[in-house]
């Protein structure tokens, strides 16, 4: 087993207990924007817990992808008030600027296009994260532009 | 428009946006005793802000009760009721305040350790929480109380807001409620005496202690005591976050908010009611009427209803934590029920079969998630079935 | 003294002590509440949400398995509400599960069944929600339908809490929730070690055993080829609960007649090569004892029982670090069928490639453990088919056999006779005796010094048990065991198995023998027994076992007279050249996480 610095890294830092297990895979998930199936094994080796109970755990949070997605991972509110700002024009738009559909990753592991649940952000909908980065009362032209912004 | 009276709203409550020095007011806390804290918060009636309305102040009587070598204090700032944004803002600009409460209420229960449980979505605001809780933390070491508190991020699960799948989390599981007994209040976070209480409500802890129960109480109505923070959108010219009076009724809301053909309004989010015009005059806004965490959204008349409890329903599918039955399967019944209405490959009666089971959905799911759910869908069934229907 | 709390369930009052669960209060009152997720054997979880029972003055329905009384509690369990509630329940359990219930193993057994029955459940009133890929059919040994399954997570906590091995996990959430391996790779690709602990206590059809019920028939119709059968010892004391009989009553005599009547060409006994085992694996205890106490060199000690093949890939996987612990002698189950291929054929000139071995086991690992690579010593897969007590059970059922009034009748010799001591394989703790009845007398010339051979400390149903024999009176050839204390230690369930294990690689056990089974109770709890499995049914079959024991006239491994043929003629000598290469194997360490 190869070992990922990061889980180390993570751990040294978290410690090894049970209720650090959302800090460490949080940490790993920053760095590389997925849990690999060699991050969760490690993970699982240094808090003691079987390998299946940190996939079972990650996987219940939407924003632990347990697949691999992109270096960028384009979130858009899909709740009701972003989708009667028309957040579709604004999924449309980012689909055919990096030419993928909603759901995929780009060739080149740059983005990965996602809907998402409520952002928080309904009073300036449509609204989306490009990872931790928020952009709100989206057009399709300054979508367009976040896009370009994080090339 | 409504922009002139929406000045004078503003301009009445200000207890959550004000600058206040917080100094003077954590003064006088430590100053009081930790019974008569309770005393004031019971007497000012508040409730918590969260969307449950659990009176805050037999919460902490419930904490402080407890013997226990260690208590803690959780602020739920897992704001993610669709239509709510008011958390956010407020920790945005009123950080201190909010650390405030829970030293307050370390100071009232005997805690020594605090966490703030941020949604993942707010990340961002990690790194000005961080800078504004290390001048926080100066400030309690100098008047000498034993109180820390640090962040802690959720990763995307709407069910975490509930207070004991918030606790599952942040003990490195999978958010899902816990049975009730034993509340946190008894055993909460690693099995100690735990308050959980939302953003806003420690904010009000604070201000009812700065000037007293009494002008708390002035405010709202018999079971709606003082105001609340509301997230407005949808259609609406003024979108945005507002401190209001509890007890107003949805009409005079939608005089306020309203775009002048505001068809419904969803009060309370995607787990609240929607409420059709011809109920606004009737339906007040609070615990005596329809209860809210905050989300205002209001729909126009060019809005399917259709399409609105389908958006919450998918959201509900997704979002339930799986576990218990009425909730998991419930949900998935609920929007593949709609769906074969509107296809015709259900008789419209249907609805009424899936109106049925909603009952067991209220009585007998784990958490407030999977009863709360049935709210949108009868109130919208009820209210719009043609748009469901056709 | 707990405080006694009073409350009133349907109207009538009772009185229990404080932290009882209404559940069981209203279980007090001969009420019975439906329910699913709830099992004796595991810890809370209150999900299913069958078990709703109102209560007065509540705005909302209690779930009854998950909520303690209370003082002056109203209750009712089967109002109108309450009912409509349950009925909803199990329609919407019904709309998740994929319901081809004829076509099912579990049918007619199936706990949603039940309920739904009871309820009479329209099943069609929702939209199928089942969630439909694949079987999972990758093991050998237990096969994972995730269109059965209900989510009540006993099978999660039954892995987790019972056996600390964790293959299974609750994933994702929502309509995606579902019971998963990680990253839901095949089952035989991950920790779990076959034990079958979870298809004990799943409530549905969701996890079963791989059955090999028409394999098995298959070879009895084909006149080509000579089939042989082993039942191990904890399958007499439960087949009959499949089959109409009470927990506890024993059927030995009966399942041979039964076996015979389905046409099996041999009716043997694992209990045979259980007695082959003691000789084998007593004297490398004792070998072991003289290379480390008298050769002083290295050797793994404490000696680790290696019959339980759940126990071994959990050992392989979890502390691979100690498999040199394990004794080197293959399973009764292995040893039989080696020997069945190899002494067996020569004596009854069977061609060993016609001929088919079959076990019957109370154990699903089995079925892993015959198909391992090593276990070929015959030249051919020494044992071709393992099938469960349930499936000789329902193999019985098919056949028409009227099972409960069948003349009871005896093994055929050769690899049939056995002793007492091998009866108690299928109770933790009994191969732990039966060694002991063979070693001491070994060491000492005498029996062991307890009343009619019963080594009481070794007993019972709890989770460690620890014991200890002081050696005295030595034959010439073990002087230098004089006055030492024997050190033992028995767990049964492999979360009290990784208890002990941990003081083992820490080094604060100095035990010299450690008897391990996977399973509750042993072998008599096994992934294999029929359902339903708790405590109480455990300790039925476990009486039956002792009582199995005393009924016999041979009590001691070594006094078997088939055993002592088998030396003569066959083996020659314990640990000699033809046992280690019939009778002994190796281990293989495995990938934890």
């Amino acid at each position: 087993m190869s070992k990922s610095s990061f889980v180390a890294e993570a751990v040294k830092k978290y410690g090894q207990d049970r209720e650090s297990l959302m800090p460490i895979l949080q940490y790993v998930y920053e760095k590389k924007h997925y849990l690999s199936k060699e991050d969760m094994q490690e993970v699982a080796e240094a808090l003691d817990l079987s390998s299946a109970d940190v996939y079972g755990t990650a996987s219940f949070y939407s924003f632990l992808d347990t697949k691999e997605k992109g270096e960028k991972i384009i979130r858009v509110c899909k709740s009701i008030s972003c989708d009667l700002k028309n957040k579709e024009q604004i999924i449309s738009a980012i689909e055919s600027k990096l030419n993928i559909k909603n759901g995929q990753t780009t060739p080149d592991k740059k983005f990965t296009l996602l809907e998402t649940n409520c952002l928080g952000w309904c009073h300036k909908g449509p609204a989306m994260l490009i990872n931790d980065n928020v952009y709100t009362e989206l057009t399709p032209e300054k979508a367009v532009a976040a896009i370009e912004e994080n090339l | 428009m409504s922009t002139d009276k929406l000045q004078k709203f503003k301009k009445r409550i200000d207890l959550i946006f004000s600058d206040v020095n917080w100094k003077e007011i954590l003064d006088k806390a430590l100053k009081t005793s930790a019974d008569d804290i309770i005393k004031e918060l019971i007497a000012s009636c508040i409730r918590g802000r969260g969307g449950a309305g659990f009176p805050t102040g037999l919460k902490w009587k419930f904490a402080a009760q407890q013997k226990s070598d260690k208590k803690y204090v959780i602020c739920n700032a897992d704001e993610g009721e669709p239509g709510t944004f008011k958390d956010r803002e407020i920790l945005d600009k009123q950080a201190k305040k909010v650390f405030l409460g829970m030293a307050i209420c370390a100071h009232t229960v005997g805690s020594d350790e605090g966490y703030i449980y941020l949604r993942g979505e707010y990340k961002f605001l990690v790194p000005q929480l961080e800078k504004e809780l290390e001048e926080f933390h100066k400030e309690l070491k100098a008047k000498k109380l034993d109180f820390k508190i640090s962040i802690r991020l959720g990763s995307g699960a709407y069910v975490c807001g509930e207070e004991t799948a918030l606790i599952e989390s942040m003990e490195g599981r999978r958010g899902e409620p816990r049975n009730k007994p034993p509340f946190p209040v008894v055993s909460g976070y690693l099995g100690k005496p735990t308050v959980v209480n939302n953003v806003e409500t420690f904010v009000y802890t604070a201000m009812i202690l700065k000037d007293g129960s009494k002008q708390f109480c002035e405010l709202g109505t018999k079971d709606s005591r003082g105001s609340k923070v509301f997230s407005v959108s949808g259609d609406t010219p003024n979108p945005g976050i507002y401190e209001l009076e509890l007890g107003m009724t949805l009409d005079e809301f939608v005089e306020l908010f309203g775009d002048g053909d505001t068809k419904a309004v969803q009060v309370g989010g995607a787990s609240g009611f929607c409420v059709p015009r011809r109920k606004f005059k009737e339906t007040i806004i609070g615990f005596e009427g329809i209860p809210t965490g905050g989300s205002m959204m209001l729909f126009n008349s060019s809005r399917s209803m259709y399409n609105v409890l389908h958006n919450f329903l998918d959201f509900f599918c997704e979002e339930s934590c799986g576990q218990c039955t009425p909730c998991r399967v419930g949900c998935q019944q609920l929007l593949k029920g709609i769906v074969a209405v509107k296809a015709k490959e259900k008789p419209s009666k249907y609805l009424e079969d899936l109106k049925g089971m909603t009952e067991t959905m209220k009585s007998s799911s784990k958490c407030g998630l999977g009863q709360s759910v049935p709210n949108c869908f009868n109130s919208i069934i009820d209210n719009f079935k043609e748009e469901v229907i056709y | 003294m707990a405080n006694m709390i009073k409350l009133t369930i349907n109207n009538m009052p009772v009185e229990v002590p404080e932290g009882t669960t209404i559940l069981d209060a209203a279980k007090k009152l001969k009420f019975k509440i439906p329910t699913l997720c709830n099992h004796p054997d595991l810890c809370v979880a209150g999900n299913c949400r069958i078990c709703v029972v109102e209560q007065k003055g509540s705005r909302t329905l209690t779930a009854s398995c998950c909520t303690p009384v209370a003082e002056a509690m109203e209750i009712q369990t089967n109002s109108l509400k309450v009912r409509k509630a349950r009925k909803d329940i199990v329609e919407l359990l019904l709309s998740e599960h994929n319901m081809d219930c004829t076509k099912c193993y579990k049918n007619c057994i199936c706990e949603l069944q039940a309920i739904a029955r009871e309820y009479i459940s329209e099943s069609d009133r929702f939209i199928d929600v089942s969630i439909r890929k694949p079987i999972d059919k990758s093991s050998p040994a237990i096969q994972k339908d995730d269109s059965k399954c209900i989510k009540c997570q006993r099978c999660v906590r039954t892995c987790e809490e019972l056996q600390h091995v964790g293959a299974f996990s609750m994933a994702h959430k929502g309509d995606k929730a579902n019971v998963e391996t990680f990253l839901d790779l095949p089952m035989n690709d991950v920790v779990c070690t076959n034990c079958g602990q979870c298809i004990n206590r799943c409530p549905t059809g969701a996890l079963t055993e791989r059955h090999y019920i028409d394999e098995v028939w298959e070879a009895l119709a084909d006149p080509t080829k000579h089939v042989v059968v082993q039942t191990a010892p904890a399958v007499r004391v439960a087949l009959g609960e499949a089959l109409g009989f009470e927990p506890g009553h024993r059927v030995t005599g009966q399942m041979v007649t039964a076996l015979k009547r389905m046409g099996f060409d041999k009716i043997f006994d694992t209990n045979f090569t259980a007695d082959l085992t003691i000789i084998e694996e007593g004297h490398e205890l004792l070998y072991r004892l003289k290379a480390a106490l008298k050769d002083k060199q290295k050797t793994a000690l404490p000696m680790m029982t290696s019959c339980s093949p759940g126990w071994i890939k959990y050992l392989e996987h979890e502390f691979p670090d100690l498999i040199d612990h394990l004794s080197t002698c293959k399973s009764p189950q292995q040893m039989f069928g080696a020997v069945a291929k190899t002494y067996y054929a020569q004596k009854a000139d069977v061609n060993p490639a016609n001929m088919i071995v079959v076990s019957v086991m109370p154990c699903t690992a089995k079925k892993f453990e015959a198909q391992r690579k090593e276990m070929n010593s015959s030249g051919y897969q020494d044992v071709d088919y393992v099938i469960t007590t349930r499936e000789l059970a329902l193999m019985i059922q098919q056949a028409g056999i009227d099972f409960t009034s069948l003349e009871e009748t005896t093994c055929d010799s050769l690899l049939g006779k056995h002793s007492g001591a091998a009866v108690i394989f299928g109770a933790t703790g009994g191969v732990m005796e039966a060694a002991l009845r063979t070693a001491y007398e070994v060491i000492t010339g005498r029996e062991v010094p307890f009343k009619n051979l019963e080594i009481m400390p070794v007993r019972g149903m709890d989770g460690v048990k620890q014991a200890s024999i002081k050696i005295e009176g030595c034959l010439p050839d073990w002087k230098f065991l004089e006055g030492a204390e024997l050190k033992l230690a028995i767990a049964h369930g492999l979360t009290n198995a990784r208890t002990l294990m941990k003081e083992v690689n820490k080094g604060t056990a100095n035990f010299h023998f450690i008897e391990i089974m996977a399973c509750p109770g042993g072998c008599l709890g096994g992934g294999g027994q029929p359902m339903p499995t708790n405590l109480e049914i455990r300790k039925k079959r476990m009486e039956a076992i002792y009582a199995e024991d005393r009924d016999l006239s041979i009590r001691k491994s070594h006094d078997n007279p088939e055993i002592k043929k088998i030396y003569e003629e066959f083996l020659k000598e314990p640990l000699g050249h033809k046992s280690h290469e019939l009778l002994h194997t190796h281990y293989t360490k495995r990938q934890k996480y």
